[in-house]
């Protein structure tokens, strides 16, 4: 049933419907909206959760990873600082195998302080192990905290999964939504089963030291873990459409490349403004197309270098930049079309967003500009040129 | 073999405090326990992969955040409706407990979960090789603290962490001393059989940081306590209950069998700043016997 | 892929760290020994044990030799001998 929904609420009841058993956040713009809607639903029993109000982001991880531990479905939401501060935990509840769920409302990074929209965040984290899906829409975000429950606690995966969806734009953004009956999500996704816990009859040893002679081995299974859900992503969200009817997440998704010459590359909300700049740049006649990261982590090489093939020139759009190099999705695209030998396109990495810098059709367009113009490893798009005169 | 649920074959030094503190405690909680447990000798020394001394459920995070995971477990045990039969143990070591630790701890206690948690004091960072800490005492030579021209060793007083856990208004708080084993094991009972978030410290000497024999570690915890220097007491539901000392020793006596304070026996002024402290923990704690 | 996730409880006991000891050992002399398991307290291997007075002993395959039990118990009944000696 369609209900108009703010992003935030939206993700708060899909999370209630999944029946996590400890839930535990600290406040952080732009994520309370959702922990506050989960902390009324527990208060009103319609959500049978341990609500864990904690003193940091550290010890929110914390308590999630000891609740996952005990063989409970935790969950947990934070942005930005919020996540840099957890950052070692979510590297410890990936290394764990702990199938954690989490959103980050995706938010700039300090130094300055900045409250509002860029992805920078999650990219703090993203050699920790946890796959990592973003979303595009409010319906997207609501499905793929469905299909990150399921994926993660398979028990051949035992990974922690991140729903990425971007601060203020979807989480405070209202759309109507296709919510899923506590029905639906019960026969979708099964109670929690697990043997990897803390239980007092079979009493194991979790979190140990691995010296040399271990560790390289047990690091490899994750990487290899991740290895095997680029085969099992795509079956995920094909389940996802034949049992919702709809498309979401999935590996990555292409909009309008049929016949492509040009290419945008980009993730989260901003394939929203990308699609209608294409159908612009379409009605003048320009062959060009979309290819959507559905899914960061793993990344998808194969897919991105397979949908890119037959394109000549491709823009990568980040809405962060590993300072001192290159926007993270241009680092990994470049590096999976390196693949195609000969038949590289010419790619560009832009940079567009930062702080949320909004980001218009014009944006797009002026992107598309220099895409057919010299290639370009790390260009900022719509800086104000009256602000970089050099001050003090 | 001993029927103990901390095995040995694990890798502590020869004759180290915390190793008998942690097997005295996890033997009075009993198999229905978990243990959450911080990085350090402890951890360290007790599950080196594929090996763990441990037979109950037993996790390791971080350095800092035993008491949030546990609180975590506590949670889970609570939404499974099995927290009534199993105890909850968050322990971790002094530098563990009072410095990068205090914040979790902090919040586990002021939300009031029934945990119990267990600080193994060996007033230093042992395990990363003898640093200082927020507990090591005045004047104590550590490697960050090392007593030279321009120096007498550790310039600051002991952090008083069993008092800044009892400020938080939790119903149990307690020191102990290895010198003292079954008064630990009593301690461990008491304050599992509370419900509620508990403190417990316990002072373990470390023969390797403080510079004493491997044989001596119960000689000196005694003697810690003996002096004063090691308060033991207890704080029920905010009451003070101290272990009053039947015979008050000089602390000479405490600081001559340990090669940390060994820069101090010549100092007069020293020792006079030392035995103030223990002249004030004696008073405060009503630490002197009647008569 | 996953494997290695956890320890097996007690699994410690593989490694026999009586190996550690070069120069003593405890001989339990079981001649005034009282029964006030000060010994089984004070262990920090936790390897001593015994069901009454004159009846305790350790695990050689596991004591360090740190001479803890010797040093606490109150009749001397303990004593630290050479590694070499035969008990």
């Amino acid at each position: 049933m369609k209900q108009f929904l703010e992003g935030s609420h939206a993700v708060a009841e899909i999370v209630k419907r999944c029946r996590p058993g400890v839930v535990s956040a600290y406040p952080i713009t732009p994520q309370t909206h959702i922990v506050e809607d989960l902390a009324q639903m527990v208060s009103n029993q319609e959500l049978n959760a341990q609500f864990v109000n904690v003193e940091s982001e550290h010890s929110a991880a914390s308590v999630v990873l000891g609740g996952e531990a005990t063989g409970v479905r935790s969950y947990t939401a934070t942005s930005s600082q919020g996540l840099l501060l957890m950052a070692e935990v979510v590297f410890n509840i990936a290394g764990m195998r702990l199938p954690v769920v989490m959103t980050t409302a995706n938010r700039a990074i300090s130094a300055p302080i900045n409250i509002w929209n860029d992805q920078q965040d999650v990219m703090v984290v993203r050699d920790s192990g946890w796959v990592l899906f973003f979303a595009e829409s409010i319906q997207e975000a609501v499905d793929l905290h469905l299909q990150a429950y399921k994926l993660g606690e398979d028990p051949d995966v035992m990974l922690p999964v991140m729903v990425n969806m971007d601060g203020f734009i979807l989480t405070h953004g209202m759309e109507a939504v296709d919510m899923p009956s506590q029905e639906e999500v019960d026969r979708y996704l099964p109670a929690y089963k697990t043997t990897y816990k803390l239980d007092v009859e079979n009493p194991l040893t979790m979190g140990y030291l691995a010296d040399p002679d271990y560790y390289l081995e047990i690091r490899y299974m994750v990487q290899e873990t991740h290895a095997e859900l680029l085969g099992k992503i795509p079956h995920l969200a094909g389940e996802f459409k034949k049992t919702f009817g709809r498309e979401s997440g999935g590996l990555i998704q292409t909009y309008r490349m049929e016949d492509a010459e040009q290419a945008f590359v980009a993730a989260g909300s901003v394939c929203g403004t990308i699609r209608d700049a294409i159908d612009e740049l379409r009605a003048k006649g320009k062959k060009v197309g979309l290819v959507k990261i559905a899914t960061y982590r793993p990344f998808p090489k194969e897919a991105i270098a397979s949908s890119l093939k037959n394109v000549k020139e491709v823009a990568v759009v980040d809405k962060s930049i590993s300072l001192g190099g290159f926007g993270p999705f241009y680092t990994d695209v470049t590096s999976a079309l390196s693949s195609l030998g000969t038949a590289i396109p010419k790619t560009s990495g832009f940079v567009l967003g930062l702080g949320g810098r909004d980001i218009r059709v014009k944006s797009i367009l002026d992107v598309y500009e220099k895409l057919s113009g010299k290639q370009v490893d790390c260009a900022f798009i719509g800086l104000k040129q009256e602000l970089l005169a050099e001050t003090e | 073999m001993t029927e103990t649920l901390f095995k040995p074959g694990h890798t502590a030094c020869a004759g180290c405090g915390q190793a008998i503190a942690a097997r005295l405690v996890i033997d009075a909680a009993g198999k229905n326990t978990m243990i959450a447990n911080n990085t350090g000798c402890l951890e360290v020394f007790s599950t080196k992969y594929p090996e763990s001394a441990w037979c109950v459920p037993w996790i390791h995070s971080l350095f800092e955040n035993c008491a949030a995971v546990a609180s975590g477990v506590e949670s889970g045990l609570k939404y499974l409706g099995k927290k009534d039969a199993i105890n909850v143990i968050a322990q971790g070591g002094d530098g563990g407990t009072a410095d990068i630790g205090l914040q979790a701890l902090s919040g586990m206690l002021e939300r009031g979960h029934d945990v119990l948690y267990v600080c193994y004091d060996n007033e230093a960072y042992m395990n990363t090789g003898i640093q200082r800490s927020g507990l090591t005492p005045t004047t104590s030579n550590t490697t960050t603290t090392p007593p030279g021209s321009a120096s007498f060793g550790n310039p600051r007083p002991k952090k008083p962490m069993p008092d800044i856990a009892a400020a938080h208004g939790i119903p149990y708080v307690a020191t102990a001393s290895v010198g003292y084993p079954q008064d630990i094991q009593k301690k461990v009972k008491k304050a599992l059989s509370i419900k509620g978030p508990k403190y417990i410290q316990i002072h373990v000497p470390c023969p390797l940081g403080w510079r004493h024999e491997s044989s001596q570690t119960s000689e000196v915890a005694k003697l810690a306590v003996e002096t004063g220097l090691y308060p033991i007491f207890e704080y029920e539901n905010g009451q003070l209950i101290p272990r009053k000392i039947a015979s008050v020793k000089p602390v000479e006596e405490y600081l001559k069998v340990q090669g940390r304070f060994k820069h101090l026996l010549k100092d007069a002024k020293g020792l006079k700043e030392i035995q103030s402290v223990a002249d004030y923990n004696i008073k405060k704690y009503q630490l002197k016997a009647q008569g | 892929m996953k494997g290695h996730m956890t320890s097996k409880p007690g699994s410690s006991v593989a490694n026999k760290t009586g190996s550690w000891r070069t120069e003593v050992k405890p001989k339990f002399l079981r001649k005034n020994c009282i029964a006030c398991r000060m010994c089984v307290y004070i262990c920090p291997e936790g390897i001593i044990s015994g069901e009454g007075k004159n009846m305790f002993g350790c695990d050689l395959d596991y004591c360090k030799g740190c001479g803890s039990c010797a040093a606490i118990c109150p009749k001397k009944d303990i004593e630290m001998v050479s590694e070499d000696e035969k008990i």
